[in-house]
């Protein structure tokens, strides 16, 4: 008897464990950067290239980061929704344009709509390194001691949304 | 493109009649097919020791877009810019260990193809050989038991005897 239920039980042990790998996605990569501090940068306005917004600039309040590119198409598949919550008016949002054309992001946040309070703009990619940004698009959102307490890689969905960001930003605001 | 090499063949099967026109088609669609240059080669950093000293250092750190890929590889967008990156952490003087804690700060292990040795890393450390040690095991186990049980067949004397006895009736029986 035990000659038959040994192997079936290490077959059945495989089979789950390569069950359970079938449904992981390798593109979720857990970001180390998740409980840190945001790093720091100080960049350009989208809209206004003279100016320059400062990460510490929003230091007390629990803000979104969100990167984006009008390269990118996955992009326009989250963007109602994103203009949906800054709306809504839960958590302001700002935009950090990865390696795009000033012309281009503008058109193209023309076309979809603006949920932005600032855009500011990474031409070459180097804040995006800071922040561990490999696919765009990535969001962010950071408290506020400016921690980042979540990192959602790739579009925000509706489902996203409501089960994690949401109630993690209320959370988030409720503290001091 | 198509569309294109479409209007040549009207315009030429209207001047050319026969395998003459044919040919002048074939003609066309070799000259008007050949058109999609390759991509020249990105020109290598100026300094050879960078360079050395780059590839490396890329040749064992993942490319997170293309996850089969290694830096060094890697044609991706992703890859230039750790590429740049990692050049210019070169030239800043930073020892090989600062860069790739300066990406694993960011990108985490995952990054790394060569994986530390942690906690969360043990099994995958030493799970291969916890399992040759299952199998040589289980190996040994069998290849004893199934020596017990040629030795059990092992005949007595007195069975011996009879066996040959009964041998040599049937040789006997068989001769005449």
């Amino acid at each position: 008897m035990m000659r038959y239920l040994i192997p079936l039980v290490a077959f059945i042990v495989l089979a789950a464990f390569l069950l359970v790998g079938l449904t992981l996605n390798p593109r979720q990569v857990p970001s180390p950067l998740i409980d840190k501090p945001a790093p720091i940068f100080q960049l350009n306005h989208l809209h206004e290239p003279d100016r320059l917004m400062a990460s510490k600039d929003n230091l007390g309040k629990v803000w979104l980061l969100n990167v984006w590119a009008s390269w990118c198409v996955a992009c326009r598949d989250e963007h109602p929704l994103l203009v949906q919550l800054a709306n809504s008016g839960i958590v302001p949002i700002y935009g950090l344009n990865y390696k795009d054309e000033r012309t281009t992001a503008l058109q193209w946040l023309k076309r979809y709509g603006d949920p932005y309070t600032i855009s500011i703009v990474d031409p070459d990619g180097r804040v995006g390194i800071d922040y561990g940004v490999y696919g765009v698009p990535e969001t962010y959102v950071i408290d506020k001691k400016g921690i980042i307490r979540h990192k959602q890689i790739g579009p925000v969905t509706v489902d996203s949304l409501q089960k994690t960001i949401i109630p993690l930003i209320i959370e988030l605001q409720k503290k001091a | 493109m198509i569309k294109k090499n479409n209007l040549y063949c009207v315009v030429a099967s209207r001047q050319f009649n026969g395998i003459k026109g044919l040919l002048f088609i074939l003609f066309l669609l070799l000259i008007t097919t050949s058109v999609g240059w390759s991509k020249e080669a990105i020109p290598v950093a100026e300094d050879p020791v960078i360079e050395k000293r780059m590839l490396a250092l890329t040749m064992d750190l993942r490319c997170l877009v293309c996850q089969n890929e290694s830096i060094a590889d890697s044609r991706a967008d992703f890859s230039n810019d750790i590429r740049r990156e990692i050049r210019e952490q070169i030239k800043a003087n930073k020892t090989d260990q600062e860069i790739v804690q300066f990406l694993v700060d960011r990108y985490g292990d995952f990054v790394l193809y060569n994986p530390p040795m942690k906690p969360t890393t043990m099994l995958l450390w030493f799970g291969p050989v916890i399992l040759f040690i299952i199998g040589l095991g289980s190996l040994i186990v069998y290849l004893r038991r199934h020596r017990v049980q040629i030795e059990d067949v092992s005949l007595s004397q007195v069975q011996l005897e009879r066996a040959e006895a009964l041998l040599n009736e049937n040789k006997k029986g068989k001769n005449v």
